[in-house]
């Protein structure tokens, strides 16, 4: 019990100096940036209109002549204190548009997930299990093509197949268009959200086969899987006994670590959908100059990203028994 | 003397196995590095016969060809029998585990996320289970032991626990490759008791080791294996003096040992890649001529057999293969060959204190 404390208390020091890093390095990279607030966000037109002595009154109340480490600070000091400031372009409090538009990308994401989770596995165990094989040859080649094609030319050509020539699936965002809130039903939303997962889904895949097809031939040319060969094991024991147990651990960590993959993925997919989620957003935020909003999202992805890999470390434990029992002896 | 006329269990017939590889990383040739050549070696029944070289020489390799395990980049020419049966991948692939067991050599041949009670038990579960608690109890291994994992096994009790696994099935013959080391004297005792129980219930055992000590005292029969090959095979008896040695590295290997006079013989054995031409032995051969510049044919002396020009023998004539249960192959051979080993002290004489 005392040794899962001091386990959680250590990784919530780490997320702290963590998200206190990337604030940090974000928050430079904003500042560091041309992009002028105001014109961004009030627009060229209405900025020509409005006269200087209004223009400097935005200028103050957005903060923008305030030097940046100030700047820094005052926000620091408001998000420690629960508030992550009102997003410039939506004019809400960044709490409320993180909320919606993370509603809104975790089905995505989810989805793309655990999807793409299952069958890289798949797909990576079977092509270890038959290295060198056809099969193998076939999933790794695909595997190669798909990690080396943009996810926003895949969602493209996806979006042309779909949506203009089959026209199937909706072309974009996530709700249909001239629809009341009231009105969409949850199979809209999924309808809506199938072509932006797929896209995730497939460019995630790549990856995790890789991967799993690696440590996979690595287990099938270990020496206990040649005892077991000896012992007079059928391949199909070997695979079930030895290898799904053994390459379950590193599948473990590539599962959660391939969470900011997906994250990183999604920020370009939903720009090609229109799907109004976190990645949309974020895009928006960086180039609208939007401080606050960005920070915010940052910041939660990055928590995300890190509870993650918090997850997985919990799971090892739960997994490997050199882990669970060296730890209760120790 | 008598040589033996049992049955043959195994039977290895001039096995050798290369490995293909890259010459270096630019290069897109391939090479091939013969890591076993013309290995010869057989076990019969009732017998335990030791295959003995040092660590590192390819040993382990020998146990992973007779049990059809080698990678898929290795080449295998030469003939393997079992029970008179010629030995196919097919073959092999329904022997192992079956009717041939492996005693692996070290603990990364066990599964790490397993418990060892059930990798003995191979995945079967519960139908093995007394037989497997028997085997362990007879090791001294708890109850306990059973839901251990191998990173909680110490050395010896990982040893113990492959031994044991080699035992859960039905075999007719072992093949241990250095099952001893880590377990303590008494230990090492009784798993060659039982190496010697189970031959004597009309089995074998082939023992690959490093520890001619051990080979001394446990085998029937030794095959000494250097280069990538065996040079002689002997009975036990033949090394209780030099002089009924064959081949100068046996000889070498027998002035090396403790109450033979601690004599270690200089140089190491050559790798693969520049093996010489003819004898391997060559270079460290006091008795190197260019008539060990060719091949060397292994032959018949006694009731063992050799891989020395200097050695005047029988040639291994192809009739003795006859691959039938029970038959007499070397009745005429060995007569023969013990006279013409009598002929032969010149040589040994020549040979005594040079190395």
């Amino acid at each position: 019990m005392k040794r899962n404390l001091v386990f959680a208390g250590k990784n919530f020091i780490r997320m702290v100096l963590l998200l206190f890093a990337v604030s940090i390095v974000t928050f430079a990279l904003v500042s560091a940036s041309p992009i002028d607030p105001l014109q961004a966000n009030v627009g060229q037109a209405a900025l020509g209109s409005m006269s200087e002595a209004q223009k400097e009154k935005l200028r103050s109340y957005w903060g923008v002549d305030t030097p940046a480490i100030q700047r820094y600070f005052n926000w620091a000091k408001d998000f420690i204190k629960g508030d992550m400031g009102t997003s410039l372009a939506y004019r809400q409090p960044v709490t409320q548009v993180i909320a919606v538009k993370l509603a809104n990308s975790l089905f995505l994401m989810g989805l793309a997930w655990i999807i793409s989770g299952l069958l890289g596995f798949v797909l990576g165990v079977i092509a270890g299990v038959f290295e060198g094989k056809p099969i193998d040859k076939a999933i790794k080649g695909y595997s190669l093509l798909i990690a080396s094609t943009p996810a926003f030319w895949l969602a493209l050509l996806l979006l042309i197949i779909f949506s203009v020539w089959l026209k199937l699936l909706p072309i974009g965002l996530s709700v249909p268009i001239g629809m009341e809130a009231a009105g969409v039903t949850f199979l809209d939303r999924v309808r809506h959200a199938i072509l932006p997962a797929i896209t995730l889904s497939i460019t995630g895949v790549s990856n995790i086969t890789l991967h799993t097809r690696e440590k996979m031939i690595d287990i099938m040319e270990s020496d206990y899987v040649l005892f077991a060969r000896a012992r007079g094991e059928s391949l199909w024991s070997i695979v079930r006994h030895h290898g799904l147990r053994n390459v379950l651990l590193p599948a473990i960590t590539l599962q959660f670590a391939s969470i900011s993959e997906i994250i990183g993925g999604s920020v370009l997919v939903e720009q090609v959908f229109s799907y109004p989620g976190l990645g949309q957003a974020a895009v928006s935020a960086g180039t609208g100059s939007d401080v606050p909003l960005l920070m915010g999202i940052t910041l939660i992805t990055a928590a995300i990203v890190f509870l993650g890999n918090f997850i997985a470390n919990i799971l090892y434990g739960v997994v490997d028994p050199r882990i669970r029992k060296g730890g209760r002896r120790g | 003397m008598s040589c033996t006329n049992k049955r043959h269990i195994l039977e290895i017939d001039e096995l050798s196995v290369s490995f293909l590889q890259y010459e270096n990383s630019k290069s897109s040739s391939q090479i091939e590095l013969p890591v076993i050549s013309r290995l010869s070696v057989s076990v019969h029944e009732g017998e335990i016969v030791a295959v003995v070289g040092s660590s590192g020489s390819g040993k382990s390799l020998l146990a992973h060809a007779i049990l059809g395990l080698l990678p898929y980049n290795a080449k295998v020419a030469g003939d393997m029998y079992f029970d008179g049966e010629l030995l196919t991948q097919e073959k092999i692939a329904a022997l192992r585990g079956n009717k041939i067991a492996f005693v692996p050599q070290s603990t990364t041949y066990l599964d790490p996320l397993m418990s060892v009670g059930a990798q003995v038990r191979g995945g079967k579960e519960e139908d093995k289970k007394k037989k497997q608690r028997r085997l362990f109890k007879r090791y001294g291994l708890t109850e306990e032991v059973d839901e251990k994992y191998p990173f909680e096994c110490s050395g010896g009790m990982t040893r113990r626990v492959l031994l044991t696994s080699a035992l859960m099935g039905d075999p007719e013959l072992i093949i241990a490759d250095e099952p001893t080391p880590g377990m303590d004297l008494k230990l090492a005792k009784k798993s060659m008791e039982d190496f010697r129980r189970f031959a004597d219930e009309g089995k074998g055992v082939l023992l690959i080791t490093h520890d001619i000590e051990l080979a001394l005292e446990v085998a029937d029969r030794i095959a000494v294996f250097y280069a990538g090959t065996t040079i002689e095979e002997a009975p036990v008896s033949d090394f209780t003096s030099e002089k009924t040695l064959r081949h100068p590295y046996t000889k070498a290997l027998w002035r090396a040992l403790p109450q033979n006079g601690f004599q270690s013989l200089p140089g190491v054995q050559p790798y693969v890649k520049d093996m010489p031409k003819g004898c391997p032995f060559g270079p460290r051969c006091s008795q190197y001529g260019t008539e060990c510049e060719g091949e060397i044919p292994m032959q018949r002396v006694g009731c063992g057999t050799v891989r020395c020009v200097r050695c005047v023998g029988e040639p291994l004539a192809v009739e003795e293969h006859h691959h039938h249960k029970g038959t007499e192959h070397h009745g005429p051979v060995h007569h023969h060959g013990a006279a013409e080993r009598h002929d032969a002290p010149e040589f040994e004489k020549t040979m005594g204190g040079s190395i």
